[in-house]
């Protein structure tokens, strides 16, 4: 097995203490002797989460345009492989955690759309009652625990999470999402520590898309390399193409496998883009119109999942018609349900503050 | 010239302590660095190293003596050859202290007894119930002892929480009990470990945080506030966070103006937080208990210089005290003292004083900040018509400001004069020891505060 092979040799790495296990493993060795590919139905069913994420996101920003959604909106278009790719690899029972931009997280989770453009509307039929918005959603029922405000809080949180799995002893991980902005956060070296410290198992995820806000990766951090940030506390990381779906779940594979055996915390690096602003109301003035085009033209997840299907023949253009027309179908009942839904009732003003 | 050797101060609180054994005898040589003897507190055990030459004269206080007060001459080292009695006479004005203290690792010390005056029992406690006397100190670990030995879920994490026995020994002897899978030390990382410990909250664990003072909980907050308080409105009721933060609070002693600060108030205009801060022993067991069972959100102050006073606590199987219930510590008809924790130390006082001058007080303590129990404080303004509150956390935002509107709001028209806050004065906390003094509420202050609500002089 490959992923048990990577494993071993990154543990002497780590235990030698010499040398960490940064960006040990050539990629292409990934995914055993077939490299990166993916079966037909894996290829599919990335396809369809990463489009209802994909249809989602663009509806939700066609919501807030017509003042159905309020305040903060963080879109997650352009980023949809890496939460597909890691949660193909996850197993029950897996948490997960993220900041803001968690629209996309929860749907991979299995969240239900409706519940969540009703919150994204706050409506009561929210996933949380309409209380908590965009960036505040839970399921205890799928393991996903937010949902987080405050950047890099989630770390901590998240590596809390895989104290929990440890502290009972069974073999489910953390996996907890962040940016390359929140990974300059102070709690993310904290949490780095205890969990090598500890032996924690999680999967620390740098979803790296190049811009904090509108700070530009450059000019914000002095090591851009994201999978060593872990180097001084012993911690692996390596750097994978966030923008393929098959190398985000190759890398998964191995991160997940490593933690399930108790070696500890691991990174990935997930090198993505957003399309959109930072928020609804971000203009994007710090990029140019062409750095996005490049990107999507010659690299987004979702088309060259599509163009490998067709070169494949793995489906027929019919059925990805078939395909795109079924999740568009789910996107507008989520947003008819969360136009329609009434606001939450004026009592609920007052629960669920304590238990 | 013969020098005195003094009881040296071991922590700044420490007021007294036991010098358990000499470790030399009347006529041996002493030179600089040898370990005289060790001396014990509730919290450590040290060694009392000499730091100037001669022979060791003549000792003072004995093997096994009890509640030596700092300062207090415990031998005399002399020249050869040199009459101590010039150092004996001279004890009165002895300098500063000639022994300097080493550490050494920690043992399962004996824990010093100060006696304070006995408060009344809580309404919780049965009549007939047997008592025993114990330090703040031991009430609250055997609180977590007891509540660990119940649930699995719960552990103890934290700075100097296992090996070290807690910086203030409140976790001693956890670690020999529970194992370091449940009593676990944390690197010097508040932020992080306040973090991880309310996302193993929200993953169904019940963590006791401690902070070694919550003047480090600064660093915290965000998680305290953010992450543990508003987690279960933010999720519609689905997820919570029950989590005690717990660790001594507010000012110690001559520590300066970042590690004086009492954060009561602020902890308690957070919806979805409760801030409990116990005054007894019993209720510092009892509540600690309840905090651990609570399945929000605690934020439980102790506070360091009540630590080693002693109190009745009920020899009972299951001795849990409700938060959010005040208990009234001495009744009375003419001033309402409200107040709790380190508050209630100047309360006692100011009443006993006051008695003598015909006053009588009744004492409301706390306990709970939040929930406030309000209608204890209603009703007790509306017997007395005067209120004085006490703390000595800032003036500004007060928790007595919080009070003094309650009352306001509630029972205008039962006051006879407008109600009082003596407070901590609006100033960082100096260092020097009399500027401290003057910087922290007295009991002088509570006192006029009571004859002025009540228009006497």
């Amino acid at each position: 097995m490959a992923a048990t092979r990577t494993s071993a040799r990154s543990a002497g790495a780590v235990k030698a203490g010499a040398k960490p296990a940064v960006k040990a493993a050539a990629k292409p060795a990934r995914g055993g002797p077939n490299g990166l590919q993916f079966t037909p139905e894996q290829e599919l069913e990335a396809y369809k989460m990463m489009l209802l994420i994909r249809r989602f996101e663009e509806k939700s920003g066609q919501m807030y345009g017509m003042g159905l959604i309020g305040g903060f909106c963080h879109l997650y278009i352009g980023q949809e492989a890496v939460v597909v790719g890691m949660q193909m690899s996850a197993k029950q029972g897996d948490a997960v955690i993220t900041g803001y931009r968690d629209h996309g997280h929860m749907l991979a989770c299995g969240m239900d759309p409706k519940g969540v453009m009703a919150e994204l509307t706050g409506r009561r039929g929210g996933l949380s009652k309409g209380k908590g918005g965009s960036m505040h959603m839970f399921s205890k029922e799928k393991h996903f625990y937010g949902g987080h405000g405050i950047v890099g809080a989630q770390v901590s949180l998240g590596t809390g999470l895989a104290f929990a799995n440890a502290y009972r002893g069974n073999d489910n991980v953390s996996m907890t999402y962040f940016g390359d902005g929140a990974a300059n956060q102070g709690q993310v070296y904290e949490s780095f520590n205890m969990a090598q410290l500890w032996k924690l198992p999680v999967v620390y995820i740098i979803e790296n898309n190049r811009y904090a806000m509108g700070t530009s990766v450059s000019r914000a951090s002095a090591q851009q390399d994201f999978s060593k940030r872990g180097l001084s506390f012993n911690i692996p990381g390596e750097q994978v193409d966030g923008m393929d779906v098959r190398a985000v779940k190759a890398a998964a594979e191995h991160a997940i496998r490593w933690c399930r055996d108790g070696n500890g915390p691991y990174i990935l690096e997930m090198q993505t883009y957003r399309y959109r602003g930072h928020s609804m109301s971000d203009p994007a003035k710090y990029r140019t119109k062409e750095e996005v085009q490049r990107v999507r033209d010659e690299n987004d997840p979702i088309e060259q999942v599509r163009s490998r299907i067709l070169k494949g023949k793995m489906a027929t253009e019919d059925d990805l018609k078939q395909i795109d027309a079924g999740v568009r179908a789910i996107v507008a009942e989520a947003a008819e349900f969360a136009t329609n839904d009434p606001e939450p009732d004026a009592s609920e003003l007052w629960t669920d503050i304590l238990v | 010239m013969p020098t005195n050797i003094l009881m040296p101060a071991l922590s700044p609180t420490m007021e007294q302590g036991k010098l358990a054994k000499w470790l030399k005898k009347e006529g041996d040589k002493i030179k600089s660095g040898d370990i005289l003897a060790e001396i014990e507190t509730d919290k450590a055990t040290m060694e009392v190293e000499a730091v100037d030459e001669g022979v060791l004269a003549k000792i003072l206080i004995a093997d096994g003596t009890e509640n030596v007060a700092v300062n207090t001459p415990i031998a005399i080292i002399a020249n050869e050859g040199e009459d101590v009695g010039a150092a004996s006479s001279s004890q009165a004005s002895a300098p500063a202290p000639k022994a300097a203290v080493v550490e050494v690792p920690a043992e399962l010390a004996a824990p010093a007894v100060v006696a304070v005056s006995q408060a009344p029992a809580s309404p919780e406690i049965p009549e007939g119930t047997q008592m025993v006397t114990m330090t703040v100190r031991e009430a609250l670990r055997d609180a977590m002892a007891e509540e660990m030995r119940r649930d699995g879920d719960v552990f103890v994490i934290g700075e100097e929480v296992a090996e070290y026995q807690g910086a203030y020994k409140v976790t001693q002897g956890l670690l020999q009990e529970f194992g370091a899978r449940r009593v676990i030390d944390t690197p010097i990382t508040e932020h992080g470990f306040a973090g991880l410990g309310v996302g193993a909250a929200f993953a169904g664990l019940k963590p006791i945080i401690e902070f070694m003072t919550f003047n480090f909980s600064m660093q915290a907050i965000d998680h305290i506030v953010n992450s543990a308080a508003k987690t279960l409105y933010m999720s519609g009721g689905q997820m919570g966070s029950p989590v005690v933060f717990r660790g001594p609070n507010g000012a110690a002693a001559r520590v300066g103006a970042q590690h004086s600060q009492d954060f009561a108030a602020w902890y308690s205009s957070v919806p979805g937080l409760k801030v409990v801060s116990p005054y007894t022993a019993a209720d510092a067991k009892g509540l600690l208990k309840a905090a651990i069972r609570d399945p929000n959100p605690i934020v439980f102050l102790e506070n360091e210089i009540l630590y080693g006073q002693t109190f009745d606590v009920p020899v009972m199987d299951d001795f849990i005290v409700p938060i959010g219930k005040a208990r009234v510590h001495r009744e009375g008809k003419d001033v309402t003292f409200v107040t709790w924790s380190i508050g209630m130390t100047y309360a006692i006082k100011a009443a006993a004083e006051l008695e003598k001058e015909g006053i009588d007080v009744e004492i409301l303590d706390l306990r709970t900040i939040r929930p406030m129990d309000t209608d204890a404080i209603i009703r007790s303004v509306m017997k007395t018509g005067r209120c004085v509150t006490i703390e000595e956390g800032y003036p500004q935002s007060g928790v007595g400001a919080e009070i003094v509107a309650r009352i306001m709001e509630r029972a205008f028209d039962y006051l006879d004069a407008p109600v009082i806050r003596i407070t901590g004065k609006d100033v960082p906390m100096p260092y020097a020891a009399n500027l401290e003094k003057l910087a922290l509420p007295n009991v002088g202050e509570v006192v006029a505060a009571a004859k002025a609500v009540l228009y006497r002089s």
